[in-house]
């Protein structure tokens, strides 16, 4: 690997990072990905809302109000091509006090010229029809039909799936060190080896602060915002039928409530800034104020119907805006920082953008890349038994029998489909379980994580069953056999 | 009558049951006993006998038996009995629905997707642990979180040490019981934190899995926060007030790296609740009548997955009366084919008594009683809602009070048994209820 040189070294495989690969990968120039954990889409990407913004949010003008939008749009077309889950459920951001009539008003104003299509208010009685438990408070909404929500996990694993079957390259457990500047070209040092590229992206998330200022002068910084998440069971999943945000009010600022792809009902985010850069607890006082602040949009929430709470990190820039392009004291570095909410709804749209920075750059080397000749837009998902007629999963079966043996009883996920993921990539138990669902239903892996450690084990024969981890490096299950004397005393 | 979208009916039986574990072989052998023809049990599991092969100690059977057995030898007497008796059973075979005309649609590696039509169902499914998500315990995600059977499995049936450095929530069984099995397998269980204050597991195991290993229970306390990014290194452990708030200043962190969970179970209903049988709130099972049926005619419900039982060999008992009352259905609505009666509602209804929980009474089983469908005696099964020392259990049937028995202690860990002669049900009519009550001693 150290005697090619990259056209360009991606640095981060998160949504805003394996969108750039896709696009990249439409050409024919040779690029690489270098991801610090052991799968992609592990930082901000995992942990978020799953939300795909209409775009009424952000202030006219700033790249994150035109790339949500545009985002938006390629969303549904994407969601097929790569065949991820996305639903248009569309969203409301509920008005609770008459007092801010005219707040509400300003964000469909703003909606409108970011161009989002569609927006309406709706009043009281539409709203109850549309939305039957919104809080009794509320007195009207803006409905945007454009929102929809999406399976995070899916996306960036299709993105990533896609990129590496057109030829993107992919490092795991390869956390840069340093980028230097040699001899016309970047050195990125990486996972104790090094590569060399004419261009970099850097797309670190909550970590592209420090990626940006090893090659420039003009200082980033990046503050991680924590926001903390409850993830009901099923069961209440259709508690709301829309994405529902509520207005700040004096009383404090509300948290939305969704349903997922999933079926679950996800409240949250909390929003606190952290130092620490790996901060994804959760803490008392945020999952308390989860709780406490949904009340303000939503009535009657079944709480004790929780089976996770987790929480996630936005790379939040205190200038609140995506930073993506070329650095023009850095040729061929193109950052693709600050990519916090609505990063993942833009990540179509980012992903297009970064590439053609990169394109452009490599142009001006006399590197100009043409059209991949053999590029495959189209990426085969994982099935999804929930979905699926009697007769299609009967086909499965006599295929491969495996598909007839359910592992994960809550979510429905069968043997086939795990060995499948292993197959094509997944070497954790957390790996499993973005790409099938496995482990992510009411009993939160209770009966059938020993069952998918096995199946990982069978799958690659370098990892034992007492070496499964649930989510790469130290993670492992077990410590070791039983009666066995501990090795340190 | 199938539609596109449904698979067809593979094959009808007498009695089906779902789940293979200590209730449905209970109640399977008492059906074939009973005299249904065909009885065939649905196992998600590679095996019979459920959880029991996974309870390699020993304590089991000593009311069926009269003798000490370990979880998988208690198993293997009912899979010999199950055999002797031509049950049928198909294992690996996961149940996707129920409906309440008395049909499930099931899938398995051998035959895909398939349907069974059962002239009666018994509902064997089973509880599970209520995870980490459910407490709502702060702080980080990292391997070495486990709920008590889950580590129990990976100890017991794949023989690997899920930890070294122990702190277990809850005093729930399976919590006592792992405190001794890690021990005795070279792990170290620093302590036991309960956050109520007594415990949830039974007397006997406190004494024999904490007491005898000197395991201190800590009372009134639960876990704060959990630390660790990869794999755990340590929990927060705090004292808790009485309305089971932590107590600023009582945090104390314990270094550690594993947690178990034993937190409580929820009997596994989703198959019920999609079939729309009525769900009792506080037991989380099915509402069923004396015969242990659930609203839906024809459907029945026994063992964890119609409440959470602390011994297996009530959980026999009572799903043998379920397989026996399922078998009587069956039979008699095979001989009523030719000319069907409207099936009667098995709660409401006259002829029909609802079981009220007074002071110091919760989770009774069953919610209905019809005197003219009870054979010998009416079985209750129930819990207390707290520690209670020299106090009476009493029964009234309709205002008249028909059992009465001193406990010199009763604590919410401890299933209770009441059995009532049918015929002092006889005199009930019109509103009347049947009352469970504590007294004063």
């Amino acid at each position: 690997m150290e005697d090619v040189i990259w056209d360009c070294v991606i640095v981060g495989a998160g949504a805003s990072g394996c969108a750039a690969a896709r696009e990249l990968s439409r050409t024919d120039g040779r690029y690489l990905v270098l991801e610090a954990a052991d799968d992609v889409g592990c930082g901000t990407s995992k942990a978020n809302s799953a939300i795909v913004h209409a775009g009424f949010d952000a202030h006219p003008g700033t790249l994150m109000a035109r790339l949500n939008v545009e985002g938006n749009a390629l969303f549904p077309g994407l969601a097929q091509e790569l065949d991820f889950a996305f639903m248009p459920v569309g969203s409301l951001v509920v008005c609770t006090c008459e007092d801010q009539r005219p707040a509400l008003e300003a964000l469909l104003e703003r909606g409108r010229s970011n161009g989002v299509p569609g927006l309406r208010v709706v009043e009281k009685d539409e709203l109850r029809r549309m939305e039957p438990n919104v809080s009794d408070a509320a007195t009207c909404a803006l409905w945007a039909p454009t929102a929809g929500i999406c399976d995070p996990f899916g996306l960036v694993i299709a993105l990533f799936e896609n990129a590496r079957q057109n030829g993107v390259g992919f490092s795991f457990g390869s956390r840069v060190e340093s980028v230097e500047r040699e001899g016309g070209l970047w050195l990125v040092h990486a996972g104790g080896g090094v590569v060399r590229s004419r261009c970099v992206v850097n797309a670190a998330g909550v970590y592209a602060d420090q990626i940006h200022n090893m090659v420039s002068p003009h200082r980033m910084v990046i503050v991680p915002r924590r926001g903390e998440y409850e993830l009901l069971d099923t069961s209440a999943g259709s508690h709301v039928r829309h994405t529902v945000f509520t207005l700040p009010t004096k009383m404090g600022k509300g948290v939305l409530v969704t349903p997922t792809v999933h079926g679950n009902l996800l409240v949250g985010p909390t929003a606190d800034d952290v130092d620490d850069r790996e901060g994804t607890q959760t803490t008392a006082a945020g999952l308390g104020a989860v709780r406490c602040r949904s009340a303000l949009g939503v009535r009657d929430i079944p709480f004790r119907e929780v089976i996770a709470s987790f929480s996630g990190l936005r790379a939040h820039r205190p200038e609140h805006d995506f930073a993506i392009g070329e650095l023009p004291e850095a040729p061929g570095f193109v950052d693709c920082a600050g990519i916090e909410s609505p990063g993942l709804t833009a990540c179509p749209a980012i992903g297009r953008m970064v590439a053609s920075e990169v394109l452009r750059a490599l142009a001006r080397m006399g590197r100009a890349r043409g059209p991949r000749p053999d590029f495959q837009p189209r990426r085969r998902g994982y099935v999804n038994l929930n979905c699926i007629s009697p007769e299609e999963w009967n086909e499965l079966i006599a295929r491969d029998p495996s598909y007839g043996n359910i592992v994960c009883r809550c979510c429905l996920v069968s043997e086939g489909q795990i060995r499948e993921a292993c197959r094509r990539g997944a070497r954790s138990v957390d790996a499993v379980k973005r790409r099938t669902g496995a482990t992510m239903g009411r009993c939160q892996g209770g009966f059938c994580c020993p069952r998918i450690m096995q199946i990982i084990s069978q799958e690659h024969p370098d990892i034992p069953f007492a070496m499964v981890t649930k989510k790469g490096g130290a993670s492992r299950y077990l410590a070791g056999n039983t009666k066995e004397v501990a090795p340190h005393g | 009558m199938a539609s596109s979208s449904e698979p067809m009916v593979s094959r009808s039986v007498d009695v089906l049951v779902v789940g293979g574990g200590s209730a449905g072989l209970a109640a399977a052998i008492s059906a074939r006993k009973r005299g249904a023809r065909s009885v065939l049990i649905l196992e998600r599991d590679g095996r019979l006998g459920g959880i029991l092969n996974q309870c390699v100690h020993n304590g089991f059977g000593l009311h069926t038996f009269n003798e000490e057995l370990t979880g998988p030898e208690y198993a293997a007497r009912y899979v010999e009995r199950a055999r002797e008796l031509k049950v049928e059973y198909l294992l690996n075979t996961t149940v996707l629905s129920l409906s309440a005309d008395r049909e499930v649609v099931a899938v398995n590696a051998r035959d895909g997707v398939f349907r069974v039509a059962a002239g009666s169902i018994v509902l064997a499914m089973g509880c599970r642990e209520r995870p980490r998500g459910a407490l709502d315990i702060p702080g980080t995600r990292p391997a070495g979180v486990y709920t008590a059977g889950t580590a129990q499995r990976l100890v017991n049936v794949d023989g690997f040490l899920p930890g070294r450095e122990v702190v277990i929530l809850g005093s729930g069984d399976i919590g006592l019981i792992m405190a001794r099995r890690l021990t005795l397998e070279g792990a170290h269980v620093s302590c036991v934190c309960e956050i109520m204050p007594y415990s949830g597991g039974l007397k006997r195991n406190i004494v024999q899995c904490l007491e005898d290993f000197g395991i201190p229970l800590l009372l009134s306390h639960t876990v704060v926060n959990v630390e660790g990014a990869e794999r755990v290194q340590a929990v927060t452990i705090a004292q808790v007030d009485e309305d089971l708030r932590p107590i600023a200043g009582t945090e104390r962190r314990v270094p550690c790296d594993t947690l178990l969970l034993s937190v409580g179970l929820l009997p596994e209903n989703e198959l019920a609740q999609q079939a729309g049988i009525d769900i009792n709130p506080t037991t989380h099972g099915a509402r069923v009548n004396e015969s242990l049926e659930t609203s839906a005619p024809g459907i029945f419900a026994c063992g964890n997955v119609l409440h959470v039982h602390d011994l297996v060999d009530y959980v026999s008992e009572e799903s043998a009366h379920a397989g026996s009352c399922a078998a009587r259905f069956a039979l008699r609505a095979a001989i009523e084919k030719d000319a069907p009666s409207a099936p009667t509602a098995p709660m409401s209804g006259e002829g029909s008594f609802p079981v009220e929980c007074a002071r110091g009474v919760r989770c009774a089983v069953p919610s209905f009683v019809r005197p003219s469908a009870v054979e010998d005696a009416l079985t209750l099964r129930f819990r207390v809602d707290a520690v209670y020392r020299d106090v009476c259990v009493s029964v009234y049937v309709g205002g008249r009070r028909v059992s009465h028995r001193r406990h010199v202690a009763l604590v919410p860990a401890e299933m209770l048994t009441v059995r009532i002669r049918a015929s002092y049900l006889e005199g009930l009519s019109g509103d009347d209820v049947i009352t469970i009550a504590l007294e004063e001693g």
